[in-house]
């Protein structure tokens, strides 16, 4: 049985329930523009922006705890069952995800600063060539799983989950590349692994967004979906009961 | 001229004696209404109880509509539903508690083990032995403690002796994990008890003529929630060695006590299936709606 759209006998019920989905999307929200003001930042050898990235961390932080005592006391109070327990327990392993999201922003921010702040060499352009592609990737799997979550869209959240593939391959290439460069020229070693620390954060929301995608599945349909095969996963999210 | 209700008793026992179950139910015009398919799996690997296609007419009013169901050895099975959906009926088929109601008529099959409940060979009150019941509320008799438990044995001639009833009335109280707290009271009436142990009394009473089923209408519903706990702790206790029916209206006591659970709704048996399954992952909607709590 997917999920019940009809209102509840407790009208406050229904309201909580909203409020909850509300404050994660908007934390969801939040984590998106980190990551896009972590990218803009690098781009712009922005130090102060970075900052201002690493700074705003806390306010995600926040929101997770709020978030969880939230379905705390809603499982407390309201002893909720069926696919009102689902989306209890999926929001709540969702901020999880998303906070760690929102670290990797974070870290990226880090190594901005690192990477700029009174450093007189800069990496070249080409060390930095994989971090656009695979942001782009990052983000699109960010949004898309929060897309799917606002609207209950399973088919959305298999997208989702399908595109980890994808990232994790622009990731090995990546890499692939970046040991080239260190092998041909060892003065590069030091702005290479801090690419390397941005590419692997990258790599990272991936895997994130994709969790948040299997939780959106086991929300909706009621099957959980983690650790199994690409096609099972397929399958459970998509057939009809 | 009206009769009195011991003359009317009379009349209607003359009636079922006369023709078995049978009340006249000739003049009764039946109904039968469109009726859900029951989502999930009905049947056990080792069934205790067989129920299939029941029906049960109220003055020929449909109440409950071809129930098809297997009671599992050693589970415990909770029903649950809406007032009126049925469940109630439902349990008190599974021990011809609907004999007496008058103008009730049961169709379709009841197993207990390899018998037929509603055969005419059947003795109503040995199948009462088999199957055990505990009301909503605890209905001790007005005796003592002790007469309370031994007065099934007796009359069904159980036991031979004092030495052995003491033993029996002991063992049921200990099994209802009541005996501590009476056993030096064994004298004192029944309904000198607080209600919870009233309704453990109860329990100690189904449980001393030794049954196969226990069947549980609402055991909790007049009882504290540490009353509760001890009945719902005794339940899973009873398990190793009845099988147990339990309707109740708290999905949160279904959901702890019971390894099934079955939903009811209008007559119809909606959905049956694990209990875990049934509470985080309703397959129809009518439960999901019922356990969630979106009935306008």
């Amino acid at each position: 049985m997917a999920i019940s759209h009809d209102a509840h006998t407790v009208k406050q019920f229904d309201v909580l329930l909203a409020n909850l989905r509300n404050l994660v999307l908007e934390m969801g929200g939040l984590v998106e523009d980190q990551i896009k003001n972590a990218i803009q930042a690098l781009d712009n050898e922005d130090v102060a922006a970075a900052r201002e990235v690493i700074a705003r961390d806390q306010i995600i932080n926040g929101m997770q705890v709020k978030v969880d005592e939230d379905s705390v006391s809603l499982i407390a109070l309201r002893q909720p069952l069926g696919s009102d327990l689902r989306l209890i327990m999926s929001l709540s392993k969702i901020v999880t995800d998303l906070e760690r999201i929102g670290d990797e922003a974070e870290k990226i921010a880090r190594m901005t600063v690192k990477t700029y702040d009174g450093v007189s060499s800069s990496p070249s352009a080409k060390l930095l060539r994989d971090v656009h592609p695979m942001s782009k990737l990052a983000a699109n799997m960010l949004h898309g799983c929060l897309d799917a979550l606002a609207r209950l869209d399973v088919e959305k959240a298999v997208e989702v989950a399908k595109g980890d593939d994808e990232l994790d391959q622009e990731f090995q290439s990546a890499l692939r590349r970046l040991m080239t460069y260190m092998m041909e020229d060892q003065r590069t070693i030091g702005h290479a692994i801090n690419v390397l620390f941005i590419i692997k954060a990258l790599e990272r929301i991936g895997d994130h967004s994709k969790n948040i995608a299997e939780y959106i599945i086991y929300l909706v349909k009621g099957k959980d979906v983690r650790h199994v095969k690409m096609d099972v996963l397929v399958q459970d999210a998509l057939e009809e009961e | 001229m009206s009769t009195t209700i011991i003359e009317a008793k009379a009349n209607l026992d003359n009636a079922l004696n006369a023709e078995g179950r049978q009340i006249p139910l000739s003049s009764v015009q039946i109904t039968d209404y469109d009726h859900r398919q029951t989502v999930g799996k009905i049947t056990v690997d080792n069934p205790k109880m067989i129920c299939r296609d029941v029906n049960v007419y109220y003055t020929g009013k449909q109440a409950l509509k071809h129930v098809s169901i297997d009671i599992g050895a050693n589970e415990v099975i909770a029903f649950i539903g809406p007032s009126g959906c049925g469940k109630s009926t439902f349990l008190r088929c599974l021990n011809r508690m609907n004999d007496t109601i008058p103008f009730c008529q049961v169709i379709g099959e009841i197993k207990l083990d390899q018998d037929d409940i509603y055969d005419k060979s059947i003795d109503v009150v040995q199948l009462r032995a088999r199957v055990g019941m505990v009301f909503q509320k605890p209905n001790p008799f007005p005796k003592s403690i002790y007469e309370n438990v031994a007065y099934g044995p007796r009359i069904h001639g159980m036991v031979d002796g004092k030495a052995e009833m003491d033993e029996l009335v002991r063992a049921s109280l200990e099994r209802a994990g009541l005996l501590k707290e009476v056993e030096n009271r064994l004298s004192e009436p029944g309904t000198s008890l607080s209600g919870g142990q009233q309704q453990r009394l109860c329990i100690a009473r189904a449980i001393a003529v030794n049954p196969e089923v226990i069947l549980m209408d609402e055991p909790c519903s007049a009882l504290d929630p540490i009353a509760t706990a001890k009945i719902e702790e005794l339940i899973d206790e009873l398990r190793e060695n009845y099988t147990i029916v339990i309707v109740t209206h708290s999905m949160q006591q279904a959901a702890r006590v019971s390894q099934r659970t079955a939903y009811f709704h209008l007559g119809d048996l909606i959905e049956i299936g694990e209990t875990d399954q049934i509470f985080t992952n309703p397959k129809h909607k009518l439960t999901e709606d019922y356990i969630t709590g979106r009935f306008g």
